[in-house]
């Protein structure tokens, strides 16, 4: 066989294997938890509460991973795009611009760990706070907000230069092109930059044991609705224990016999709840671009 | 034969000048003498930081005629044109000296905002630049952006547009159903028209703008053109001097000094320029003997 062709198959080859590989890692890991839980697996444990003997339930955790994502969300998302569009339209190439590019670069890579000792100084010491969502979101906030700027920064200078020339020359302002011609081209990418950003929030365990707690929670009241009594789930005052940090929870201090079969229903629970987000944002940016584009 | 670098595709090797014949006979005599004066540069020199790009350029524009602009590639035709919308002003480091006035009021002045003189200005690109949104979305895309929310009057004026670009017959089912991108690249070129005339411009300005099309596209084009100078003032940039004769009233011919800066060699009634221009350098140019 001709070299060339040769070099060709078996490039295609690897570049397969390698996919395949990748594909088949998420299969074990999904394949493990399903497995390990499924048989003991029941509606009412993403509801009821957890207990000290016994299978229990992971309903406030539950609650909490979800109240997290939301608030911290609600923080990340317009200062992120908000900051990416300031970088990629606004800002000057300058020191003082490489200056904000160098320290999103390390504070991306910083540890989490040490993003989560320093919310413990600023958050619960400092401030006195003790441990509560909004410390834990806050402290989300240090490492997200600069990943989502420089993903959507990222996502708005790819847009082709023709949309802003077509839009200012219809005579729009900066503004108006930014948001109607920019914007809706950028859609995708900025639902990446969310999706992965979210993804860590889900996932993120060191971090929030410094600032939100691990402390297992009961007796949630969702009916008492309040957004500063720390009595309250709603409140960003209350100690948010996510699901992540409960699964950390069972492997490391907890006495529960059953501790081993809630971390694997618990794994699996956070994994189809990261699948949901991708999927759910990916759909949603879809149909936000198709209502901006009038198709 | 040397090939140029950078000619248009449609016209890789000038041609032979334009028997008098083949000239539309519609666009001739000429245009009105006492039209009204809607563009005039005086004196006009552009800079791109230190170099100069375009120097001596005073020209005056007529109102509703089309004036073409001809010229060997960088000699800063494009360069003239984008003044008159005030589209250099986001090319970092560009400048104009002279004045550039619309309707007899300095375009450069201190109190006039670029946007709004792209309002009275529209500019028709070279390469079709339709936004990746529906058909109707694109036309609207300008009206909205300057306020108009009635959706009664934007459907009339989407509908208006599109028949003023003689498009729509091709799109009146898809307006809604179907993206810009997805229509054929004269159709593209034909919305982005339409997108321009729904902003209710005086001046329609074109950036060579069949250059990437097909001979039948470029010619609903340019019988588009001759359409819309009853309504529009028209400046157009053209590589194809057949075109700039087909289309045009007056042409302004281009050419690069011995400085390397473009600079205005000559102007008048297309006839002219292209039967017995008074300038050697004009006549080499359009005989095809230089560019």
């Amino acid at each position: 066989m001709n070299r060339v062709l040769l070099a060709d198959r078996a490039a295609t080859a690897v570049l397969w294997g390698i996919a395949l590989f990748v594909v088949a890692i998420l299969a074990a890991i999904i394949g493990h938890f399903v497995v390990d839980s499924l048989p003991t697996f029941t509606l009412s444990f993403l509801f009821t509460e957890p207990v000290s003997d016994g299978i229990g339930g992971i309903g406030p955790l539950l609650f909490n991973s979800i109240y997290m994502l939301v608030l911290t969300m609600l923080l990340t998302i317009p200062i992120g795009i908000l900051g990416g569009i300031y970088m990629a339209e606004y800002a000057s190439e300058n020191r003082f611009t490489n200056l904000i590019r160098l320290s999103q670069e390390v504070i991306s890579s910083v540890p989490s760990i040490v993003v989560g000792l320093f919310g413990m100084t600023l958050f619960v010491i400092g401030f006195g706070w003790g441990f509560t969502a909004i410390g834990g979101a806050l402290t989300l906030l240090v490492f997200n907000l600069p990943l989502l700027m420089r993903l959507c920064e990222q996502a708005i200078r790819a847009v082709p230069a023709d949309e802003r020339a077509a839009s200012l020359a219809l005579g729009s302002s900066k503004w108006q092109t930014i948001r109607h011609a920019v914007l809706p081209v950028a859609i995708p990418g900025v639902v990446t930059g969310i999706v992965l950003t979210a993804g860590r929030v889900f996932g993120e365990a060191a971090a929030l044991l410094f600032t939100a707690g691990d402390a297992v929670p009961s007796n949630y009241d969702y009916s008492f609705i309040s957004l500063f009594d720390p009595r309250s789930p709603w409140s960003l005052f209350h100690k948010g224990t996510t699901l992540s940090l409960y699964i950390w929870n069972l492997r490391t201090e907890s006495t529960n016999p059953d501790k081993e079969t809630i971390a694997a229903m618990s794994s699996m629970v956070l994994l189809v709840m990261v699948l949901l987000f991708n999927l759910s944002s990916r759909w949603l940016g879809r149909a936000l671009q198709r209502r901006v584009s009038g198709l | 034969m040397t090939i140029q670098q950078g000619a248009s595709p449609v016209t890789p090797t000038p041609p032979t000048p334009v028997p008098v014949s083949s000239l539309q006979p519609a666009v001739f005599p000429g245009i009105d003498p006492n039209a009204a004066v809607k563009l005039r540069a005086k004196d006009v020199k552009i800079r791109y930081g230190a170099r100069v790009a375009v120097r001596d350029v005073t020209l005056d524009v007529p109102e509703h005629s089309v004036m073409a602009f001809i010229g060997p590639s960088g000699c800063g035709k494009s360069t003239v044109l984008r003044c008159f919308d005030r589209m250099n002003d986001l090319i970092p480091g560009a400048t104009v000296e002279g004045t550039i006035e619309l309707d007899g009021q300095d375009m450069y002045a201190q109190n006039v905002l670029p946007v709004e003189v792209r309002r009275r200005v529209g500019l028709v690109f070279q390469r079709p630049n339709p936004f990746p949104m529906s058909i109707y979305e694109n036309v609207a895309y300008g009206p909205r952006r300057h306020g108009l929310k009635d959706k009664g009057r934007l459907d009339e004026l989407v509908e208006r547009s599109l028949h003023r670009a003689a498009l729509w017959d091709e799109v009146k089912d898809d307006l809604r159903k179907k993206s810009g991108l997805a229509l054929s690249g004269g159709q593209q070129q034909r919305l982005c028209i339409a997108r321009t005339m729904a902003t209710d411009p005086e001046v329609i300005l074109m950036d060579e703008p069949c250059s990437a099309l097909d001979p039948i596209a470029t010619l609903k084009i340019e019988e588009l053109i001759a359409q819309l100078k009853t309504e529009f003032t028209i400046v157009i940039v053209t590589h194809n001097m057949q075109q700039a004769a087909r289309v045009s009233d007056r042409t302004a011919f281009f050419t690069l000094g011995e400085d390397r800066a473009g600079y205005l060699v000559e102007l008048d009634d297309t006839l002219k320029i292209f039967t017995n221009p008074a300038n050697q350098l004009t006549e080499d140019y359009v005989s095809g003997r230089f560019g």
